[in-house]
């Protein structure tokens, strides 16, 4: 509970009841007033380093100094490294100290809904005004009963590849199939170019593609009553004894011990032909164009286009990571962080960090699917769709929850390929699998 | 008038006041007492407290921003039936035990070697001190660079040196991630035995081993019936320092697997953090990090008894 003075009290129920009655942040803008909040409000916003370092530098220089004039208050802007930010979350949860606004990734919001605040009168603003939020958006940050945070974004996956690489094994178009991807990869690993992908445990790339695959062929963790644990099917071992084949056939095989950067690096580097990717390979290949070139001396961004994850059995699937700002339940600042929120999300505000993207992230919402900045590079516009893409979540066919949240932090999925490919049958790992999640239902 | 009356009886009191402190302080228990007492609340603070709130912990149900119930032992029978705890456990054990006996021979070695006399031993014996002295973090990412399974030094120094012809994937299969988690740890953790025995072996006196030598003794039968059993008390507790130090041992698994791949190279410290910090999961990490304490318990036991007898002796 946040305590209030009885100056400060005066002073946002006034202008509470200013803003309330003049329409929010648009009644806020119209007046071309601050609204006023206790003298020196500061709001502490902790996010990870972007994977895109100009989007920080935006809101640095830009975003946050004008947010700081629009609202009449201070915002302190803090980042670190994407591994580090649950570690920070659960110590400010239980101290009940630490930032006002703690970013999240996944289905993070459910592990720490015990501590945050409820941001639904806003969420509930902005989704409707914008489109509406997209599944994945909704499923991660949405609990059934109240919005546990704002969504801010989702990190679309696709498959970078080179293309000359490609051409040279005579492969014109990328492969639709997992099958025909399987056969490019064993050329191009044939070719000294193998397939990249990280099974290890990541926030990002090894979930991004583990949970996707498995449900193309059919595999899933639970039924629909989020309570049976069905991952010791036929359809995931199956998923698994192909796993095993494709990773030696086409796989650089260091992927084990690979981080969320690894496979950037080793794109970049020339020494994978293809990795499932959230765009930072190709950004940073524009950003130092005389840095990455290919063989012939040409800038590498020439030769990269992205492409879905293949098609399996049961359908083509895509995971793309979602990030979400939380409100912490602690936090004396609240309102001055859900304005800070609803400032940011503001079309004309969110657009301009956006298009500093330049497509790394796709909107929460389905509105941002026609801006002008797909347009602009033919390299990024597969990821236009990226978001819509992406309905499935962890813990599926059951609701997102926070025994997916477990599961998915836990590695499970993850660690079942992983154990797979370095010997373990098929059907024990999926077995070690299904005793790990019934473990978590069980609870 | 009443305010010089007060007065008066105010100093009559102040010297018998006085004498009762002294006093006090004379008393060697509680003067003892008074010593001990910072020592005493800093203890209770960092060290019982939350030892406690940890078994508290792990008694609960407690989620992160979740207050818990009560639930007996229920964590500790969900751990035990845990098998990548049960990994955990084997690992902790082999990592403490392995990278114990390689620093223990390989420090004393170097204790021997560093306790000669040669040009620039002031300088040698500063050096070898820099991997224990480098932050942790900061030498176990260069270690990770080193082993990492696309730009690894090693790898291209081994293959242009042809020992190998493809890459040797060191984080990334099971075996070898530990035995490089192994490797980095004695790196560490070696300087810490070498200087450490090196002061043990600076108190032998020179004459005991002269007197062996004109004796007959050879070099094997003076280490072995002098050095080593006047070093015996110094190796006892540097190596219990050392053995507590390796099983709560954090930093450099997370640095350089982060447990993987697929829970290989986790320890108890490490799959705590992931229960309790990255799931949300408190009290079951708890209960992980207290599993730890019986069996460093009985370990410090014994060798604190050891210490005893040979002090003894």
């Amino acid at each position: 509970m946040p305590r209030f003075s009885r100056r400060r009290l005066l002073k946002v129920s006034g202008s509470g009841a200013v803003a309330a009655g003049t329409g929010g942040l648009a009644g806020i803008l119209a007046s071309g007033r601050a609204p006023a909040y206790a003298q020196g409000t500061t709001v502490h916003w902790l996010k990870w380093n972007d994977f895109v370092p100009a989007a920080d530098e935006h809101l640095r220089k830009k975003a946050i100094p004008e947010a700081e004039k629009a609202l009449g208050i201070k915002i302190t802007l803090e980042t670190i490294g994407l591994n580090d930010l649950p570690a920070r979350a659960t110590a400010a949860i239980q101290s009940k100290a630490g930032a006002d606004i703690i970013m999240a990734f996944n289905n993070y919001p459910h592990i720490y809904k015990g501590g945050t605040a409820d941001v639904s009168a806003l969420c509930e603003e902005i989704g409707p005004a914008q489109g509406g939020y997209y599944d994945n958006a909704r499923n991660n940050c949405n609990d059934g009963q109240r919005w546990l945070a704002v969504p801010y974004c989702i990190v679309g996956t696709l498959i970078v590849y080179r293309k000359s690489w490609f051409d040279e094994i005579g492969v014109k178009t990328f492969p639709a199939t997992w099958d025909d991807y399987r056969a490019a990869g064993k050329k191009l690993k044939a070719a000294g170019h193998p397939l990249g992908q990280c099974l290890g445990h990541t926030v990002g790339d090894a979930p991004t593609f583990c949970y996707p695959y498995l449900w193309s062929f059919g595999g899933k963790e639970v039924e629909a009553d989020g309570k049976t644990v069905v991952i010791n099917s036929k359809e995931t071992i199956e998923s698994v004894k192909y796993m095993t084949g494709f990773w030696t056939d086409a796989h650089d095989e260091g992927g084990l011990a690979w981080d969320d950067s690894s496979n950037n690096r080793a794109f970049l580097s020339g020494t994978i032909g293809a990795t499932l990717n959230g765009a930072s390979i190709y950004i940073e290949s524009l950003r130092k164009p005389d840095q990455y070139k290919t063989e012939s001396g040409a800038p590498m961004k020439t030769d990269m286009l992205h492409a879905p994850l293949p098609r399996g059995p049961a359908g083509q699937f895509a995971w793309p990571p979602s990030q979400a700002m939380m409100v912490m339940g602690y936090s004396p600042n609240q309102k001055a962080a859900i304005d800070f929120l609803r400032w940011f999300h503001t079309p004309k505000n969110y657009e301009e960090w956006f298009t500093v993207l330049k497509g790394f992230a796709c909107g929460p919402t389905k509105m941002w699917e026609t801006s002008k900045m797909w347009d602009a590079d033919p390299a990024m516009t597969p990821y236009r769709m990226a978001a819509a893409a992406g309905g499935r979540v962890p813990g599926y066919a059951g609701p997102s929850n926070q025994n997916a949240a477990e599961a998915l932090n836990k590695y499970i999925i993850v660690d079942m390929y992983a154990k797979a490919v370095q010997g373990m049958p098929a059907e024990q790992a999926v077995a070690w699998a299904e005793s790990e999640l019934k473990k978590i239902y069980a609870a | 008038m009443a305010s010089a009356t007060v007065t008066t009886s105010l100093h009559s009191v102040q010297p018998e006041r006085q004498h009762s402190k002294t006093g006090l302080l004379e008393d060697e228990r509680w003067f003892a007492t008074a010593l001990l007492f910072p020592t005493a609340v800093l203890l209770a603070l960092f060290i019982a407290y939350p030892f406690f709130e940890g078994i508290w912990l792990a008694l609960t149900d407690t989620r992160v921003g979740v207050p818990g119930h009560f639930v007996g032992l229920k964590n500790f029978e969900k751990v035990w039936n845990d098998s990548i705890f049960r990994t955990a456990v084997w690992n902790t054990c082999w990592y403490t035990f392995v990278t114990t006996v390689f620093k223990l021979i390989l420090g004393l070695w170097l204790a021997q070697l560093l306790n000669r006399n040669f040009k620039g031993k002031a300088w040698v014996r500063a050096f070898i001190l820099l991997p224990f002295i480098i932050p942790t973090v900061l030498s176990t990412f260069a270690w990770k660079w080193m082993f990492d399974p696309t730009f690894s030094v090693l790898n291209w120094m081994l293959f242009h040196l042809g020992f190998i012809t493809r890459r040797i994937n060191w984080l990334g299969e099971p075996d070898l991630a530990f035995a490089s988690v192994i490797v980095v740890n004695i790196w560490r953790g070696l300087p810490f035995y070498a200087i450490s025995l090196l002061a043990g072996l600076q108190t032998i006196s020179p004459e005991l081993q002269e007197a062996a030598a004109i004796d007959g003794a050879n070099a094997w039968q003076r280490f072995k019936h002098i050095t080593w059993p006047l070093l015996l008390p110094v190796t006892m507790v540097v190596t219990l320092f050392s053995v507590i130090q390796t099983f709560a041992d954090f930093q450099l698994v997370y640095v350089l697997t982060g447990g993987g791949p697929a829970n290989a190279t986790h320890l108890f410290a490490t799959y705590a953090y992931q229960i309790g910090v990255g799931t949300g999961l408190l009290s079951e990490g708890a209960a992980i990090s207290l599993a730890i304490f019986p069996v460093l318990f009985v370990v410090v036991l014994l060798q604190l008894i050891y210490i005893r007898r040979v002090e003894i002796r």
